[in-house]
This record gives C-alpha cells, structure tokens and sequence, in this order.
C-alpha cells in the first residue's frame, strides 16, 4: 500500500486504485456525452452480480438428465432450447452443448480471450481467464485435468473446445451414478460449474 | 451451488468496466465479436513477458483495450481521460472521509 488510508491526518476518502479512477473518468465523459444511462449500468451489474451463475447452468443440465426429449433438443439446437428457459442474452448468442459419454470427456476454453456462455455460467472464474489454463488445455489436457483433481480411464478421450464470440460451449455432464429417482432440483445440487466447464466431475449423491 | 457463492468480480472497478463495456455493446457503439478481437490482441500482447494470471491484469488489458477504441474512434479523447481521473483523484483527496466523492462542475 502506498499511503495509509486510515492515517487520521489525511481524513479524506479513500482513494480508488488507478485503473478505477481511469474507469470512473470513462464513465465521467460518457455520461457528459450522454452514450451511457446510469440506470442501464446498474441493470447490468445487478443481472451479473447477482442474478446470472452456473445455478442456470445447473438448471439445464437437471433437465436434460430427466427429460430424454430436452436432452435431445439441447444437443441438437441449444440456443433455442435455453432462450426458451429464459436464459438468453450477451455472449449466450450461439450457444453449443456438448455430452460426455463414457467414450469421450470434452473440456472447454477460449485460447483467446475469455468468451464463456454467461447466460449460464455468469462470469468466468479467474483461473478461466489465465494464461496458464488458456495454454495448457489444449496442449496438455489431462495433465489440467489432473491438476483439478479429475483423473478419467485412459479409454475416455478428452476433447477440448475452444470458445469463440461467435460460438459458446457448455459441458452437459454425465449423471452421476447413485442419482435414479432424484427430482429435478436436487440433481441441479449434483452439477458444479467446473463440471459444465469440463474441468471437474459432477458432486456424488450423498 | 453450496456455501458461501464467491464475489462475481474481485474488485468493484473490475464489474464497472465490465458493465460499462456491455453497456456500450448493447448501445451499439461495437459489436461483440470485434470487441473480443480488440481483446485478445491486448492479452496476447501483455502476456508476451510474463503470464498473466487473470486477475487484475486480465481487467487492465480490458480497460486499454476500451479507452484505446474511445479514443480511436473520438468518443473518448486520451487527453481528457487523463485530465478527468486527476479530477476525480483531487475530488477523493479532498472530500472528508464518509462524505460522497463528487466532481466540481
């Protein structure tokens, strides 16, 4: 830290770190140009911040392990399929599920930049967002796979899908065994996000 | 989705840039695709030294990536930016501790 903000001889507010007052001067111009509505950006920050995550992801995945006919429908065209659930809009315009078989584990990144189905997963964590993971999974997929604690037979290939703006991919995990008879909601509880990324395994039924 | 959810965003200027570029987007000041360009070739190009760890110095290869198309479309003059951050570093330095921070003018 280079200055104590608590110091009681310089009782002012606290200073934002640099990029933030960049952002705020942005922010600043725009709204003096009139480009931005301040009531549109709160908008924003509330559906991110708390109303889009890996809960919607979760959601269609419970669904396509209950219902054959949605399943089936996913795969075959699921943009349509989630708008239709209501979870539709920026970087969820092209939107492709893929389905691990005991044959084949899929694994997604974007070795770009970051693009990520948001209406289902919200924002990236950060390690999605870093050189280290946009590097290595397509180069050396198992060895990430084992760094998240997933170690698959070497039967199952891993196939990796890399994310674009056009094209977002989600992973529709395979049900865990253990879960016959478990209704919708409680199979939602069983998918994590990294399991819709493909770097992680869904939760086993207790 | 058990426990305690983790923060969206590490930082607040990380979610108010974030906004900010979707708000434009939707406006329709750039498309998505073309915005995502702008991006990867500033990560790729701050990633050459070191790795970056997707962090902070994830969102600050964004911030360029967007004061660099406001200016280069003239939304944004580089001058003024720079002039209306030292405005708000004075308006944080000098507003008492608690109040609300405001620009003069």
């Amino acid at each position: 830290m280079p200055h104590d903000h608590h110091d009681h001889d310089h009782p002012h507010a606290l200073l934002p770190p640099d990029p933030a007052l960049r952002v705020k001067a942005l922010e600043t111009i725009l709204t003096r140009k009139g480009l931005i509505d301040p009531a549109a950006l709160d908008e924003i920050l509330d559906t991110y911040q708390n109303r889009i995550g890996p809960q919607n992801g979760a959601d269609v995945v419970a669904r396509a392990w209950s219902d054959p006919a949605f399943r089936d429908a996913l795969l075959k065209d699921a943009t349509a399929v989630v708008a239709d659930l209501g979870y539709y809009g920026r970087q969820g315009e092209h939107i492709e599920v893929v389905e691990n078989t005991p044959d084949t584990h899929n694994m997604v990144v974007c070795t770009l930049c970051s693009c990520y189905p948001w209406p289902l997963l919200g924002i990236p964590p950060g390690w999605y967002k870093s050189d280290a993971y946009r590097a290595r999974a397509v180069r050396e997929p198992r060895r990430v796979l084992a760094d998240f604690g997933v170690t698959l037979p070497d039967t199952t290939a891993v196939r990796v899908w890399d994310s674009t703006a056009e094209v977002r991919y989600l992973v529709l995990p395979m049900r865990p065994a253990g879960s016959d008879g478990m209704d919708r909601a409680a199979l939602a509880g069983l998918v994590t996000r990294d399991s819709m990324i493909g770097t992680g395994l869904p939760r086993s039924p207790e | 989705m058990n426990g305690t959810p983790e923060p969206v965003f590490d930082e607040p200027w990380h979610a108010q840039l974030f906004a900010l570029t979707v708000h434009l987007n939707e406006s329709g000041r750039f498309d998505w695709p073309g915005w995502a360009a702008r991006f990867s070739k500033t990560l790729a190009a701050h990633g050459l030294n070191r790795d970056l760890d997707g962090g902070d110095d994830y969102f600050l290869a964004w911030l360029e990536t967007l004061e660099t198309l406001l200016a280069e479309d003239g939304t944004a003059d580089p001058q003024d930016v720079a002039g209306t951050r030292d405005a708000w570093e004075r308006a944080y330095l000098k507003t008492p501790h608690g109040a609300p921070v405001c620009l003069d003018g």
